[in-house]
């Protein structure tokens, strides 16, 4: 991938470091659950300090990408590097350190809690398990601190899970993994289950604590809007591959992967707000389960451009422009201009 | 004309062992025939529960207060075999997940065409000719074979038409569609919001959108009704509503809808503190807490629904107005002490 | 925690069966553990005078007594202080061990879960009576053979669901988060897995207690468990069984209280699963 390409799209300015360093490099990842590969081929670097979006409906794979580069499920090609290091190749022993720098915040805010656990035990575990030496008064501080931080109240701290809302709980969640300042969040649909009038707050949330610790975000949303607002580049997946990576302009103004234009124009626009890019509907409804298509594009069901080549051979994920990449074998014509559609 | 669904000053309670909450509180609306009405609302806003108490769906513990009319007969607190005769055929709901709401263990068929015998009288023969027929029009593929598939077997977005085909089958004169796009990948999305226009057109039934999306129901809905802890706070033309919305929180729920334009990695507008939910008490005005407008009135005095006429009219005739917006031909009404200017 | 548990017992409360039974299992456990001050006969006194004599409250005996001249009430009181120490006891004991062993089993999973589980389903398809019989043989007759042979049974069952409830929440959300804290395995199955599973597995300890109760009367009526001169409700049973038709009463005292201890116990054990069965909001 390109890092000057990163630094156009404004990468690293928000943490104020002008060093582009490739923080995490995903090279042939696959995972397979029994027979079916949900993820295949997966290659793309996230550099440090930048918001790298992923979209993508679903069966994508994009939740699996999310735990699959965490470890929390077993990926059966590829390999996921941290900072020079295979975390996938290393020893689970190994893995746990590592752990300290690469935090996730999930998609159901109280699932994603110990309902058990009060909420001040729960965003003290990240201290228990790497700052051990604290003694009890210290970690109330720094969990009362965190969690001021995210706009709640220090006093809330022995209270359950199931005694606070939905955008509550996302906020400890986020203060769970933001206790240890880590370099890499990723967001799994952070805000998909929250109300339309909580999810800009946690998503103000979210950059507030990024431009603070300049961490890295990988966030992960089917939100078109929403992922515009907060990335600095976008991946964008069908079923199971990477079909488009862009910076976020080049990405929204010249969409080039008919499945990307056909997200923009499926997004419903209030009447007033600016019109989305015109583009055909798509043709038909993609299977109940997406056949892992060995051979041609997984996306020629439903393609109005489609044609025979699409059908035998998978196209491969080529740069069209700088640092902007499609796996269509008609992308050259769409970034030129937009075609009519076949039919 | 009169009203195909008229409902006056409906409140619903639960009641737990402590306390009654209520989740809705004297709502008065009225459903037009061929009109299509959204209820927008967020979590706690009580917008499905209206419906369900219309349906006569609602849980063992909830009791419902006040009047629902459908085509003039009182049905709230009807009896089954009363209810039965209309539920599913002239009146239907499609309902949010089609994974929960169509019977895993019967195949698609057997589904569709039981809806025809019990309602229609019709033999089984003829009802799963019906049934096909049903799904060509909802245009899903290959309809012979997937008669003959279980729910599983299709996707998310098939799923959601065969229930739209199944609440059609009767001829319902009111289809009640409850979040029917919120499960549903965007794609799908925009496919099913254009197929609820075509039946619109093509069957001509009102129907009642019920989303927390006022970007979904934008391209569908005449009219829509906007809903806060409870009650109905505006009311207008959809066209009216997103051009010029009158009550603070339809404005701010239209200012937080991230967009694909405008300027990105700035913060996204929002409303500070979160939808107050049913069990919380509210002293005046529900939005007061929330509200950049909010004055000492309006904690204190809950502000009516009513007309909202042009700037510099406070309208204080201060009486509820319900069902009359059909023969106000669906005049502007906002429950605030002070609506945003036009 | 605390939000739940009023609930739970507010739940309780407003069941009328459960709390009778509550009452019930209360109320014999205080006269087992507090009756015998009330009583002036000792369980062991033999009183020649009043053979099998009939139960009868003017008497010095409210219960009569039995053929050896024992006071009955002294002597169905220790009977349910024993079956009611050996029912808690060794139900507390399977509990401890059925959710160590289930949680680990059922979080850990893969090689470990199989070599686990093959070791409860060849522990189960034992035919428990002759093993017990087999270790009298071996051991002679003991009290401490009854309570390893409870001992070696009373968790199974446990630990299979325990192992049942941690594969349903393995998956969960929170689970995961833990795994990407950092959090090692013995963390995770102490802090996360246990507190969340032991809801059922403590209704089900309740229902264990009876069960127990029951299979040491099995044992003891046959012989093999509590000697003589101690008693539990199970050796009462069995004397008395030899009495019927002479001394019938011999044989109803202690079945009497056996089958309202197990009825309550059974009763309360199902309130409680009731109570605590909540779908965590």
């Amino acid at each position: 991938m390109n890092a000057r390409v990163a630094a156009n799209a404004g990468v690293g300015t928000n943490a104020g470091d002008s060093a582009i360093d490739v923080l995490l490099r995903v090279a042939d990842l696959q995972v397979e659950f029994g027979a079916r590969a949900v993820l295949r081929d997966v290659t793309f670097d996230l550099y440090a300090g930048e918001t790298l979006g992923l979209v993508g409906e679903s069966g994508s794979g994009k939740s699996t990408l999310a735990r699959a580069i965490l470890r929390l499920i077993r990926s059966s090609k590829g390999s996921v590097v941290w900072r020079g290091r295979d975390l996938l190749a290393c020893e689970p022993a190994a893995l746990r350190p590592l752990r300290r720098d690469l935090q996730i915040v999930f998609q159901d805010p109280l699932a994603s809690l110990n309902p058990r656990m009060t909420v001040g035990e729960t965003i003290a575990e990240p201290l228990r398990i790497f700052e051990s030496a604290l003694n009890a008064q210290a970690r109330r501080d720094r969990v009362g601190g965190m969690l001021e931080r995210v706009g709640l109240a220090a006093d809330m701290i022995g209270r359950y899970p199931h005694e606070f809302s939905g955008g509550q709980c996302q906020r400890i969640g986020i203060a769970r993994a933001m206790i240890l300042g880590p370099k890499l969040l990723i967001c799994d649909e952070p805000v998909s289950s929250l109300d339309v009038s909580i999810q800009g707050q946690i998503v103000n949330l979210l950059l507030d604590l990024q431009r603070d610790v300049g961490t890295a975000m990988l966030f992960i949303s089917h939100n078109l809007a929403v992922i515009r607002h907060v990335s600095h580049r976008i991946l964008v997946m069908y079923s199971g591959r990477l079909v488009e990576i862009a910076a976020r302009d080049a990405l929204f103004e010249m969409p080039a992967h008919p499945y990307t234009r056909a997200l923009l124009a499926a997004v419903p626009a209030a009447p007033g707000a600016a019109e989305p890019i015109a583009g055909p509907l798509l043709r038909a409804e993609p299977a109940a389960s997406p056949a892992g298509a060995d051979f041609g594009c997984a996306f020629r069901d439903r393609c109005a451009y489609a044609v025979g080549i699409c059908g035998t051979t998978l196209p491969p994920l080529e740069e069209v422009a700088a640092g902007h990449w499609v796996a269509c074998h008609r992308s050259r014509e769409f970034t030129a201009s937009p075609p009519p559609p076949k039919d | 004309m009169a009203p195909i669904l008229s409902i006056d000053d409906l409140t619903v309670s639960f009641s737990q062992p402590d306390r009654s909450i209520s989740a809705v509180r004297q709502v008065s609306l009225a459903v037009a025939a061929r009109e299509c009405v959204a209820v927008v609302g967020e979590s706690g806003s009580g917008k499905t529960q209206i419906f369900m108490a219309a349906m006569g769906l609602l849980e063992g513990n909830a009791t419902a207060q006040g009047s629902v009319r459908f085509e003039g007969s009182e049905i709230l607190g009807a009896q089954a075999p009363q209810l039965n005769r209309i539920r599913g055929s002239k009146l239907t709901m499609v309902f949010q997940d089609p994974m929960t709401s169509l019977t895993p263990h019967l195949k698609i068929g057997i589904q569709l065409a039981e809806v025809l015998v019990c309602h229609t009288g019709r033999s089984w023969s003829e009802a799963r000719i019906a049934a096909r027929r049903m799904l060509e029009r909802v245009r899903v593929p290959d309809p012979a074979r997937r008669l003959n598939q279980y729910p599983h077997e299709l996707s998310g977005g098939l799923r959601q038409r065969v229930t739209i085909g199944m609440s059609l089958l009767c001829e319902p004169l009111l289809v009640i569609a409850d979040e029917p796009t919120t499960a549903l990948d965007v794609t799908v999305q925009a496919q099913i919001i254009d197929l609820l226009r075509a039946m619109r057109e093509e069957v001509g039934m009102a129907l009642v959108l019920i989303s927390h999306d006022l970007g979904v129901v934008a391209g569908l809905a005449d009219r829509i009704l906007v809903m806060y802890a409870g009650r109905i706070v505006e009311s207008a033309d959809s066209a009216e509503l997103f051009r010029d919305p009158r009550h603070p929180y339809t404005g701010a729920l239209l200012k937080c809808i991230p967009t694909l334009s405008g300027p990105s990695l700035a913060r996204l507008p929002t409303l500070p503190g979160q939808p107050p939910q049913p069990e919380d008490s509210l002293d005046g005005c529900a939005f007061a807490p929330r509200c950049p407008r909010a004055a000492e009135r309006c904690r204190t005095e809950r502000p009516l629904l009513r007309e909202a006429g042009n700037a510099g009219d406070r309208g204080s005739n201060g009486i509820e107005s319900g069902s009359s917006a059909i023969e106000n031909g669906g005049a502007r009404r906002v429950a605030c002490h002070f609506p945003l200017s036009p | 925690m605390s939000g739940l548990l009023d609930d739970a017992v507010r739940r309780l409360r407003s069941n009328p069966g459960a709390m009778w039974a509550m009452f019930v299992v209360a109320g014999l456990v205080a006269l087992a553990l507090f009756g015998p001050w009330f009583n002036p006969n000792g369980s062991e006194t033999l009183d020649w005078l009043h053979v099998a004599s009939r139960p009868a409250l003017q008497s010095a005996h409210w219960f009569g007594t039995d053929r050896l001249g024992r006071d009955l009430f002294a002597r169905t009181l220790e009977g349910t202080r024993v079956s009611l120490a050996v029912g808690v006891v060794a139900s507390a004991v399977s509990l401890a061990v059925g959710i160590g062993y289930g949680a680990v089993a059922g979080y850990v999973g893969g090689r470990t879960d199989h070599v686990m589980m093959r070791v409860i389903e060849i522990l189960s398809g034992l035919p428990l009576i002759f093993f017990v019989i087999f270790l009298t043989v071996v051991f002679g007759r003991s009290e401490y053979l009854l309570f390893l042979a409870i001992g070696a049974v009373g968790w199974l069952t446990m630990a299979r669901i325990v192992r049942g409830q941690t594969l349903s929440i393995r998956r969960r959300e929170f689970i995961e988060a833990a795994v990407a804290s950092g959090a090692g395995t013995a963390r995770i199955i102490v802090k996360h897995v246990i507190p969340n599973v032991i809801g059922p597995v403590v209704v089900y300890a309740t229902l264990t207690v009876p069960q127990i109760i029951m299979f040491e009367s099995f044992l003891s009526f046959l012989g093999l468990g509590i000697q003589e001169p101690h008693a539990s409700l199970g050796t009462l049973i069995a004397e008395g069984a030899g009495e019927m038709e002479a001394a019938p009463w011999i044989l109803l005292v202690p079945g009497g209280f056996l089958a309202v201890l197990l009825l309550a116990l059974n009763i309360f054990g199902d309130g409680l699963r009731d109570a605590l069965d909540v779908k965590e909001r």
